[in-house]
């Protein structure tokens, strides 16, 4: 059976899922708006987790983290669970999607089928709705596709079991109460506090902005320590993750842009506008590391132009985002 | 990203497009519909690259009798033994074992049947492995 879900096409996958499961409950609520929520903006880069032997860089929060806090912080009851067994959580699937009821699964992307191949590599935090099965096959809005999916059982349960880093469990979850009434304002100042924090104000060398300054640092050392063709593969995997789909564009700077657009509305506050106008030209200059980075992915870098270039591109972001996310900070205080 | 300069650079989706934001002439962020950008695109090419390099490698030691067609088989699905074990619900041990042509051959066939369904093969079919080299994925993409 398939209940009606209103997909809409998403950036990035869990607030895409986020955005679209409390629509469907009543709760209209825009993928952007539930970005910013779940405080989902970061940067963390931790040589010391590998990821196909290369160095984690992240531009966003861990899997999990943008429902959780949505949820949370707007009073909205969820119910969750995970499997050691992969039976009883298809039937515990089944036993919502006949009640009606859409399901957010936590999956890996690698057994997916109707992803396109050139995407399909083992990772474990990709996030989905399934609204309906008939026989054998999986309705299901996958919020980085245009259209709905449809998927086999069986690959279903491949994808919702994956193994390696991040592995899902089978992990579900969907939405079974909201309030009648619902006050976005505390919880937007509360997130944008959150995401100020964590990018300026944590003393940890490794996240926020000085997680993007240690990295600049790394990379000028990249091409001597680990020989040019690592040092390619290290700058490659850093531009994926920073644009490869599910960004949004400019390792998600747009989509929190967008998000403090939608908060100058609610907080009726157009200072908040001068931020989001500052955000997106500094993810224009994250998009222009990307270009240089990838000329030398392609080896055809200019004459002169190295790997500290890259850095210093990289250093200016920094610089740019520690002033914005310090202004940002001293308007929730008034 | 003004709205106008959304790249249109479609190389990984097929005939998906996958959406962003940008501005648009009044300053208001949209979704925009992209078919794909250069950079990512090089930059997700290079990863498929040194995918097919360490295949390449790996045909070559298997023909050379120093590895199992198994071997073939977790490369091409981008696994590391760590992951194939896990997969397969073995000790990691057993599977650095059967990496070996000699334990390989000697594998029961209870064993072999739960790689291959892991890999949807036969268990025939585990033991051979593909004139061309390049991983499983790519190779369904061009079909």
């Amino acid at each position: 059976m398939t209940s009606n879900f209103n997909h809409r096409q998403s950036a990035h996958c869990e607030s895409g899922v986020t955005a679209n499961l409390l629509s469907h409950h009543g709760l209209t609520m825009s993928e952007a708006m539930a970005f910013g929520l779940g405080a989902g903006l970061l940067f963390g880069y931790f040589p010391f987790i590998r990821i196909n032997k290369l160095p984690l860089a992240t531009f966003r929060t861990a899997p999990g983290n943008i429902f959780k806090k949505v949820t949370g912080r707007l009073g909205i009851q969820v119910t969750r669970h995970a499997f050691s067994d992969q039976k009883r959580a298809m039937d515990e699937l089944d036993r919502c999607l006949a009640e009606g009821v859409p399901v957010g699964l936590q999956t890996g992307v690698y057994w997916l089928p109707y992803f396109p191949p050139a995407l399909r590599f083992h990772f474990n935090a990709h996030n989905l709705v399934v609204y309906g099965k008939e026989g054998e096959t999986y309705h299901i809005s996958d919020p980085v596709f245009g259209e709905t999916v449809t998927c086999a059982a069986a690959d279903l349960v491949r994808a919702r079991f994956a193994q390696g880093a991040l592995a899902p469990k089978g992990k579900m979850y969907r939405i079974s109460h909201i309030p009648s009434s619902i006050d976005h304002a505390p919880a937007i100042i509360k997130s944008i506090r959150e995401v100020c924090r964590v990018m300026v104000k944590v003393p940890f060398p490794l996240l926020g902005t000085r997680g993007i300054r240690y990295m600049a640092g790394q990379m000028e050392k990249w091409p001597a320590r680990l020989g040019e063709r690592m040092a390619i593969l290290y700058l490659g995997h850093i531009i994926r993750m920073q644009e490869e789909i599910g960004t949004g564009g400019g390792g998600f700077r747009f989509i929190y842009a967008a998000f403090l657009q939608e908060a100058a509305e609610v907080l009726g506050d157009r200072r908040y506008l001068d931020i989001s106008a500052r955000l997106t030209s500094i993810g224009d200059r994250w998009r222009d590391f990307a270009v240089a980075g990838a000329q030398h992915c392609k080896g055809r870098a200019a004459e002169g132009e190295s790997f500290a270039d890259l850095s210093r591109i990289l250093r200016d972001c920094a610089d740019k985002e520690t002033l914005l996310f310090h202004d940002l900070y001293a308007l929730t205080k008034n | 990203m003004l709205k106008d300069e959304v790249p249109q650079d479609k190389e990984l989706f097929g005939d998906q497009r996958e959406v962003c934001y940008a501005v648009d002439e009044d300053g208001r962020y949209v979704l925009a519909e992209s078919s794909g950008w250069d950079p990512a695109n090089i930059a997700n090419n290079q990863a498929w690259e040194a995918i097919s390099r360490e295949i390449a490698d790996i045909l070559a030691q298997i023909r050379a009798g120093e590895m199992s067609p198994l071997a073939y088989h977790m490369a091409a699905n981008q696994m590391d033994e760590k992951l194939l074990a896990e997969y397969a619900g073995l000790f990691r041990w057993q599977v650095r074992r059967h990496l070996r042509p000699g334990p390989f051959s000697k594998i029961n066939r209870k064993t072999r049947e739960r790689y291959g369904s892991l890999f949807s093969l036969t268990a025939e079919e585990l033991g051979e492995i593909p004139d061309e080299p390049g991983p499983a994925m790519l190779k369904a993409m061009k079909r």
